[in-house]
């Protein structure tokens, strides 16, 4: 097939598009099944203790409750915490829902109540009288020990060594500066509510659930409550977004299976808005970073120290560190990172996990010392570029960051830019221009990945894999795949996806579904072109001129029909690339941003931000750049908004709705530019591809506070950035 | 959706055309409502509260949040969801427009959008990418397809403003 006839790297509108457009997609909380009960939890009101009593007097007199589950009357679990560990989990024991009487979080499921109706269960719910033993808690980062995390969490990048002696480097360098940075914890609230619809069955429990990973839920049912003998199956066939939240499986599904096998009925769980800020939380974090360089800023020492949140049962771990080391050219690096426990639930990966974060601090730093040094913060890193990555002392399968710099700065105007603060405005607003470099690991998932994909008798080939679509495109571009191995028009392809019956699959996260998945498809239908094109010659029925597809609709019915029914598939498998790379690979963005503060209200307006990517190679520009946008929109609300509060006196997070957790909306959103660098990788994976879906977040949130020093003065280390930080630091400095 | 006896009432709504009738409690949610007992899950639920715009549908003409009606409220409304939106084969031209501008990732705000959408071009008020997007602000989307569901309207809006009338 020649350049001109592949659709993949083309812009096709996305597959599922007219299904979610239409109100059709079904999502976990909406199959019909019949005889359903709803349930409702009831959490905890404090941070740490016990429960003493709960009294259900009230609530099991409310027509139409049928069960109230609590740590008394559960169904039996296993009592080893290993036998909870999923796919995702950090060290630690796995927190289970009504295991016992003690609270670790508040917020915390400590009742379940199912009722014939949804609205009988929650107006229960309310009447569930509990009484507790408090305990002094923690839930200030700040006032919380350190340690460092004494078993390392698998499939996270380690903490790079140290190099060079960055203590003495720092202190005989002419220029420096040192900061302290914090981010606040941010909750991932996809829109779709974390639900799970458990259709029992005396042979197979069939579960619609809201996950990022159907396979792993069901091997975690299995094995959590014993449901080995039976068939069990997960069905995500869409989901309402994720952004990490649904990378292990959640309290929904745990709880509302629990209910299921206790009731033996179907049962729906839907978590309201509230209780998803306890499901998870990106950690917060208390940074340092050290920055020396020489007259022509050529970086002498770099020290980043990170302190991020973690749970009493977990030691969550993210790579905060993971490009203070690799980013920029320096013989001299120090780097720390610790945890601290706090009385909430375990912080879970959220988009970018650790890069969103410490990148923040980072690029932050690398502008405050552009500003020291005198020097354009473009220019600043172009001085500091590095085409090897020196932590791992390797080169980068690809590394277009130089090409992303250079598109991006000229997109956006970059050099019309005039250094000082506050030296540029309109009326009432200040105007600020601030940029900062993002970085992301391009990788396959460790775990390897299958998929199946069957010639069917109308003719039509369908490629099946347990892989989700969280939004992402995955059907998109699987489909995008297949239409060209072998040979045929994409309307010809049908893509089921999102159930673990169907071929396996590692959680989809860590951008790397494409790459892998991906491959994985390219490789079944590889082997199923092969195994057509020879049983079509045996029969005499290919076409093999040029221009022609592989095979046409005709050809291929009286090809099954000489099979007589017997069809055609092929099983492909990505195994994980052996380890001990010798290349690093990332994928890179260089993000310019430009803010408009009003110097009275310190309201700050996003106006435009221009996002240059290199990512290898890019299957589907239009799912791409969607990718690229969204995550450019969870930036500004990273730099601006999101504030999962905590109200450290009780111990308990004091927002509960989109009332008080912010996030951007339609009207904080203004022009967004997003610009694909070419990039060619041979090595990073099969299809060339690095993955888009996090290194959109990375570099946002300190390109705005950036642009905020240049329009205001005032440097903001402390996210979010809110109208009322602005204002206090505004009147500090006046 | 059982419910006792003495406390419920009878409801009947007209829903993309059809008269459907149901007895409620008074605390069902017309949002619950569809999506339980008429099984019309296009309509979503994302906050319950009248925050996130998942749940709009028209009613009478005009887009509300169906989380913050009581069905036993307002029976007797004439309500279009999501499912009423276009033809069995062909797309509205909004849902057209979603598409061709990718204004959707997940695709759990989009049925809410596209009725808040429907909703603002009848109103008449926004004409700017601004006006747009303010009045686009009580849909949220967490997949941040905000870019593209602006261009989708505003290419919507110039052939209605072209038309007079929506197709
Ligand atoms: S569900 Fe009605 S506004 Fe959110
Ligand atoms: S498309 Fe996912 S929330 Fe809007």
């Amino acid at each position: 097939m020649d350049q001109e006839q592949t659709v993949t790297g083309k812009s096709i509108f996305r597959i599922d598009g007219p299904p979610k457009v239409r109100g059709e997609a079904k999502y976990a909380a909406e199959y019909k099944v019949p005889d359903l009960l709803h349930a409702y939890v009831v959490t905890a009101s404090i941070a740490k203790g016990r429960i003493l009593s709960i009294d259900l007097s009230a609530a099991r007199q409310f027509p139409g409750v049928v069960e109230i589950l609590s740590h008394k009357n559960r169904p039996w679990f296993w009592p080893v915490s290993f036998l909870y560990k999923d796919a995702a989990g950090p060290p630690g024991k796995p927190f289970m829902p009504l295991y016992d009487d003690r609270v670790h979080f508040s917020g915390q499921p400590v009742a379940l109540v199912i009722a014939e109706s949804y609205e009988a269960a929650r107006d229960a719910a309310a009447l569930v009288g509990v009484t507790y033993k408090a305990e002094p808690h923690a839930t200030d980062l700040a006032r919380s020990p350190a340690f460092i995390p004494r078993k390392h969490r698998i499939g996270v990048a380690p903490v790079p060594h140290p190099t060079g002696d960055a203590d003495r480097a720092f202190a005989s360098a002419p220029v420096k500066i040192e900061a302290a940075y914090t981010t606040s914890p941010e909750n991932h609230h996809p829109m779709e509510l974390f639900a799970t619809t458990v259709e029992w069955g005396d042979n197979i429990v069939t579960v619609y659930d809201k996950t990022q990973s159907p396979k792993s839920v069901e091997l975690f049912l299995k094995v959590a409550f014993r449901l080995i003998g039976r068939k069990v199956r997960v069905v995500s066939s869409y989901v309402g977004g994720g952004f990490g939240l649904g990378l292990r499986p959640q309290q929904s599904v745990f709880l509302a299976v629990m209910a299921a096998k206790s009731l033996k009925r179907s049962v729906r769980l839907v978590l309201p808005r509230d209780h998803m800020f306890a499901l998870g939380y990106r950690a917060n974090t208390v940074q340092t970073v050290s920055l020396a360089a020489d007259e022509k800023g050529r970086l002498q020492a770099i020290r980043h120290k990170a302190i991020a949140a973690t749970s009493q049962f977990e030691d969550a771990q993210d790579p905060i560190l993971l490009f203070s080391a690799s980013l920029y050219r320096c013989d001299n690096v120090k780097l720390n990172y610790e945890l601290a426990k706090l009385d909430t639930v375990s912080p879970c990966d959220m988009r970018a996990p650790g890069a969103a974060t410490g990148m923040f601090a980072l690029e932050s730093a690398m502008d405050e010392l552009a500003y020291a040094l005198g020097a354009d913060p473009l220019a600043l890193r172009l001085t500091n570029y590095t085409e090897r990555d020196q932590s791992e002392n390797r080169p980068f399968s690809s590394k277009a960051l130089r090409e992303c710099y250079a598109q991006g700065s000229e997109r956006f105007g970059w050099d019309k830019r005039s250094h000082a603060p506050r030296s540029m405005r309109e009326d009432k607003e200040l105007i600020g221009w601030g940029m900062a470099t993002g970085a992301w690991e391009a990788a396959m998932s460790p775990a390897p990945a299958r998929a199946e994909v069957r010639l069917r008798s109308d003719g039509k080939f369908e490629v099946t894999s347990s892989i989700t679509d969280i939004g992402t495109g995955t059907y998109t571009i699987l489909s995008q795949i297949a239409a060209d191995e072998l040979e045929t028009p994409i309307e010809r392809i049908v893509v089921r996806l999102g159930d673990s019956a169907l071929p396996f699959n590692p959680i989809q996260g860590g951008s790397w579904t494409a790459a892998t998945s991906g491959a994985a498809v390219q490789s079944a239908c590889r082997k199923l072109k092969a195994k057509i094109t020879s049983q079509a010659k045996k029969a005499g029925v290919l076409d093999r001129r040029p221009g022609t597809e592989l095979l046409s609709a005709s050809a291929l019915a009286d090809l099954l029909k000489l099979r007589r029914g017997g069809e055609l598939s092929a099983t492909g498998t990505m195994f994980s690339p052996p380890f001990g790379k010798r290349f690093s690979s990332a994928t890179h963005a260089a993000v310019f941003a430009e803010v408009r503060v009003d110097e009275e209200l310190s309201v700050v307006r996003v106006t435009r931000i221009v996002c240059a990517v290199a990512a290898g190679r890019i299957l589907n520009p239009t799912t791409a750049r969607s990718q690229i946008i969204g995550a450019t929109v969870m930036g500004i609300g990273k730099a601006l908004h999101e504030d999962t509060a905590y109200d450290h006196n009780l111990g308990r997070c004091m927002a509960h709705s989109f009332g008080d957790y912010h996030i951007p909306s339609n009207a904080d959103v203004y022009d967004i530019d997003v610009v694909f660098v070419d990039e060619t990788d041979t090595q990073v994976s099969p299809l060339g591809v690095k993955g888009v879906g996090e290194i959109g977040v990375v570099a946002v949130a300190p390109a705005i506070a950036n642009a905020i020093f240049h329009a205001t003065g005032q440097r903001m280390r402390d996210l979010p950035i809110t109208i009322d930080r602005l204002a206090r630091a505004r009147s500090r400095a006046s | 959706m059982a419910a006792a006896p003495n406390t419920a009432h009878r409801v009947a709504y007209t829903i993309n055309g059809v008269i459907r009738v149901a007895t409620v409690e008074p605390g069902v949610t017309l949002l619950d409502l569809l999506r339980e007992e008429f099984d019309l899950t296009g309509t979503k639920k994302g906050c319950d509260h009248g925050q996130c715009g998942a749940c709009t549908v028209l009613m009478n003409g005009h887009r509300i949040n169906s989380c913050l009606v009581l069905a036993v409220s307002r029976s007797g409304s004439v309500v279009t969801t999501i499912e009423g939106i276009g033809t069995s084969d062909g797309l509205h031209p909004l849902q057209e427009a979603f598409v061709k501008h990718d204004a959707l990732q997940c695709g759990y705000c989009t049925p809410g959008q596209i009725c808040s959408a429907i909703g603002l071009i009848s109103e008449g008020t926004a004409k700017t990418r601004d006006e747009i997007r303010e009045g686009m602000s009580g849909n949220l989307c967490r997949c941040g397809a905000y870019t593209g569901i602006v261009d989708a309207i505003e290419e919507v809006m110039a052939a209605v403003s072209d038309a007079e009338s929506l197709p």
